[in-house]
């Protein structure tokens, strides 16, 4: 008989190992699923984890893609990592993705065609309140009836694209665009435009802003007093209240943090690579920045590490459906045992495995 | 006494540290309803469950029906015609009645059969069930009598109840008490566990009285008063209380009819609880538990917030303060439950240090929280109140319950309050650091604290206290100086508001 253990206390060697030994499985069982699919397992794995660095023919274009990809991500697992150490589940950071993004190029837009250096901060500014209010939804309702978050906060995510398909064909439409639907193009508006900060590098403001979070939210979680109470949210919500934390102030703040960062993310990413509001700019970055939080162990550097990792695996995944022409879902599924892998391998932190039958209690 | 359905002969059991149930013998007659009385960790749980085959005695014999019964599993007591109703029910929400009985069978009939069957048996014995209801919409009382038919289906000669009223209404327990009695004149034994006095005296037709783990006494429940019953059950092996002379000061903590509605179902309501506890005093409250006292002790930590008025410190009025307002103004407490209320289990002990202590030691500063002075504060407690764990940084829930009981109360007493509220202060301790808790109490009261102890173990309460009080169903009983009270006095209090007419004619 095999049976699972409770560890007296968590292991610190099993915490730090799970995830690369999740990233190990993955990397066998996709490969097997490659080779099923008759494509050469070991190339595959490399062409989604080494090529997209090290090729000299792509690796000039998707190095930089790199951090284009990792800044939005890592951006808003930040955000929802808080969250998730205090066990409120923000589940619809798309929707305060998207929100963010509209409500920031909603307000430039207004301004167009000023060349003022004010417009961009104002924009992120908006892009921050708008991912807010649009996480406030959530957090109000279930301060206020009990509402559960996980259900209101992917149900908005749904409403939030509606609204993006409503203002890209209507009242974000290019009045110049020949009738098709989308915004002004920022990247060809100075003033708004997100551009890359060194050139070749695919670093822009938005992976400056995803660095400076990993740092403040480290100091937050470690040293701060808050980020102590909303561990001890998560952990234990009697001892929490026994301490003194008030529940209704952390979920407001856990889901204040998660929106602004998300509403951020998509700002940087509308100014930026993805250039004009259309109906399917956002690219499901808040669906998989929860798979980067988990990966990441709700760590800020382990997030900074999975944001990369992630990243790795989309430019990875589009390099291999081009060079070995592998369909599309066979990424996605690859990028879904990651996390399945790494939840599965979670247990070994907090359960030790035992043969033989265990001693009657 | 041919009739013994159930006969025990000096059955023991001993746990590391404990021996719960030490010589233990006593009969079950057919058709009786038997009190198995006593406080918690009297030995109750572990006697019930060697009956049932889920613990295995060290020593002694059982006999049912006049042969030897020594079950090594419950399906084999089961098989023997004992069957048990668990205080916590064991059911599935997500599936109806008839599934959940199913579940708990060794050969469950055809489905449309059992349905027929506990409709039948809910019908006979008056505990109205819809065999296709689902258990998650069902009330406390509904899900026992899926219990409670769950065993009858198994025709029992012998039902084992543990607490049954706890979760139920006025109501409920009447229907139940019908049930029983109806089975008891069908001829079925019923081993009752309880120590709420009236039930038993109501219907138990013999009592068995256990106290630390020993059988105390026997009694025939309908001819005794309640408070013999207690008198059994607490024993009369009080330390004479010492008066102590306390030079008492200024009083620092007082309730005013203090009230609060039952925090959830199965809560107990604060009703119009008045006390003060002067400086250098220590107060001590009794009861059994589930009278309300951690509700009370919430009410004063400040984790649920009363109406204006009703809770003062020092004079000012903190009714409405939280937890963090009343510490500052030096008023702590320990709550009973260690891990998950007093103490975060997954975290360290530092980490637990800093939530209660984070304030009042300046761990924080700036919003920065302090690690390393808030390693020095747990070390000092360790270090003071002999906590045995490998170091600061080990998570609470590793440490042993006593441990982390001297930890969790040292902590608070190690910031020298001004007043200090514990719940079971040396629950689950050993003897020496009980010692060792109980002096520390006493000396921060010497230094001019007002302290109010919370517990169930009266010989503490007797040993610490300069005043007793008792809380029954929410309600709080005057409190007298300990050097006047007797056994009497005490079982009086804590029988509550239908004995307390009778003290009052005494005084």
């Amino acid at each position: 008989m095999i049976s699972l253990e409770k560890r007296p206390q968590p292991s610190r060697l099993w915490t730090a190992i799970t995830p690369i030994f999740a990233v190990v499985l993955t990397m066998v069982v996709g490969g097997l699923m490659f080779a099923l699919l008759g494509v050469d397992p070991i190339e595959a794995v490399r062409t989604i984890f080494w090529d997209p660095l090290f090729h000299p023919q792509f690796a000039g274009f998707s190095r930089p893609q790199l951090l284009v990809k990792a800044g939005p991500l890592i951006l808003i697992a930040i955000g929802l990592s808080i969250g998730f150490r205090a066990g409120i589940w923000n589940i619809g950071a798309e929707g305060q993705y998207i929100m963010g993004a509209i409500c920031g190029a909603a307000a430039g837009l207004a301004f167009y065609p000023s060349e003022s250096i004010l417009i961009f901060p104002l924009m992120i500014l908006c892009g921050a309140l708008g991912g807010f209010l649009w996480a406030m939804i959530p957090a109000v309702l279930k301060t206020r009836f009990g509402t559960n978050e996980i259900l209101v906060s992917l149900m908005l995510v749904y409403v939030a694209q509606n609204i993006l398909i409503s203002v890209s064909t209507g009242l974000l439409r290019n009045p110049e665009g020949m009738g098709f639907p989308g915004s002004r193009n920022f990247k060809q508006w100075d003033a708004t435009h997100n551009a890359e900060i060194i050139a070749g590098t695919g670093m822009h403001w938005g992976v400056v802003t995803a660095f400076i979070a990993v740092i403040a939210a480290y100091v937050l979680m470690a040293r701060h007093i808050q980020g102590f109470n909303i561990r001890l949210s998560g952990e234990a919500p009697r001892a929490a209240r026994f301490a003194g934390v008030n529940p209704a102030r952390i979920i407001l703040l856990c889901l204040g943090i998660s929106g602004v960062l998300a509403g951020m993310a998509g700002l940087f990413e509308v100014t930026g690579p993805a250039g004009q509001i259309t109906g399917n700019f956002n690219a499901g970055y808040g669906f998989t920045a929860i798979i980067v939080a988990f990966l990441g162990r709700l760590n800020p550097f382990g997030i900074l590490l999975a944001g990369l990792l992630m990243a790795l695996t989309y430019i990875g995944g589009e390099l291999a459906q081009l060079m070995l022409s592998l369909p599309g879902a066979s990424i996605q599924l690859f990028q879904g045992m990651l996390l399945f892998f790494l939840l599965a391998t979670d247990v070994f932190t907090n359960y030790r495995i035992r043969f033989g039958k265990r001693e009657a209690a | 006494m041919s009739d013994i359905l159930l006969g025990i002969q000096g059955l023991t059991k001993a746990y590391p540290g404990v021996v719960a149930n030490d010589d233990v013998s006593f009969d079950i007659q057919k058709g009786e309803i038997h009190a198995l009385l006593g406080e918690n960790g009297a030995g109750k749980s572990t006697l019930v469950k060697m009956i049932y085959g889920l613990v295995a005695p060290d020593k002694g014999a059982m006999t049912l029906d006049g042969q030897s019964f020594s079950p090594s599993k419950p399906s084999e007591a089961r098989q023997n015609g004992v069957a048990m109703v668990f205080q916590h029910f064991s059911l599935f929400d997500a599936l109806n009645v008839a599934e959940n009985v199913a579940l708990g069978m060794e050969n469950p009939p055809p489905m449309r059969d059992l349905a027929r069957r506990i409709r039948e048996v809910s019908e006979l014995y008056g505990l109205p069930l819809d065999p296709s209801r689902t258990v998650g919409t069902l009330s406390a009382g509904e899900r026992q009598r899926v219990e409670i038919i769950r065993c009858l289906l198994q025709n029992p000669r012998l039902l084992i109840m543990d607490e049954p009223t706890s979760v139920l209404t006025p109501q409920e327990v009447e229907i139940l008490f019908e049930t029983l009695m109806q089975l008891k004149s069908e001829g079925t034994s019923i081993l009752y566990i309880s120590h709420k006095l009236e039930e038993i005296r109501a219907i138990c037709d013999h009592a068995t009285i256990l106290r630390l783990g020993k059988k105390v006494g026997e009694s025939t429940p309908s001819e005794a008063s309640a408070k013999e019953l207690a008198e059994l059950m607490v024993g009369n092996s009080f330390a004479a209380p010492v008066a102590r002379d306390v030079e008492k000061g200024a009083v620092l903590l007082e309730a005013k009819s203090l009230s609060l509605p039952a925090p959830g179902a199965f809560g107990t309501p604060l009703r119009e609880v008045s006390f003060a506890v002067r400086a250098g005093e220590v107060l001590g409250i009794g009861g059994v538990a589930g009278n309300g006292q951690d509700e009370l002790l919430a009410a004063l930590s400040g984790e649920r917030t009363s109406d204006g008025g009703t809770v003062l410190l020092k004079g000012n009025d903190i009714s409405s303060d939280g937890p963090v307002a009343r510490r500052d103004m030096g008023l702590l407490s320990a709550p009973e439950e260690r891990l998950g209320h007093a103490a975060a289990p997954d975290m360290s002990l530092t980490e637990n240090g800093v939530l209660t202590a984070s304030r009042r030691e300046s761990l924080v500063k700036n919003g920065l929280i302090d690690w390393r002075k808030a390693q020095g504060f747990t070390e000092a407690v360790i270090e003071r109140f002999d906590v045995r764990t490998p170091g600061p940084d080990t998570a609470a829930r590793a440490l042993s319950g006593g441990n982390l009981q001297k930890y969790v109360v040292g902590r608070e007493i190690h910031q020298n309050p001004e007043v200090l509220i514990v719940n079971q202060p040396t629950w689950g301790v050993d003897a020496a650091a009980a010692a060792a808790i109980r002096q520390a109490l006493l000396d921060l009261a010497a230094k001019g604290a007002a302290i109010v102890v919370i517990s169930q173990d009266l010989d503490e309460l007797m040993e610490i206290s300069d005043r007793f009080a008792a809380l029954n169903e929410g309600r709080l009983s005057p409190a007298h100086p300990v050097a006047d009270l007797n056994m009497e006095k005490i079982g009086l209090m804590m029988g509550g508001a239908h004995d307390m007419e009778v003290a009052h004619v005494h005084g």
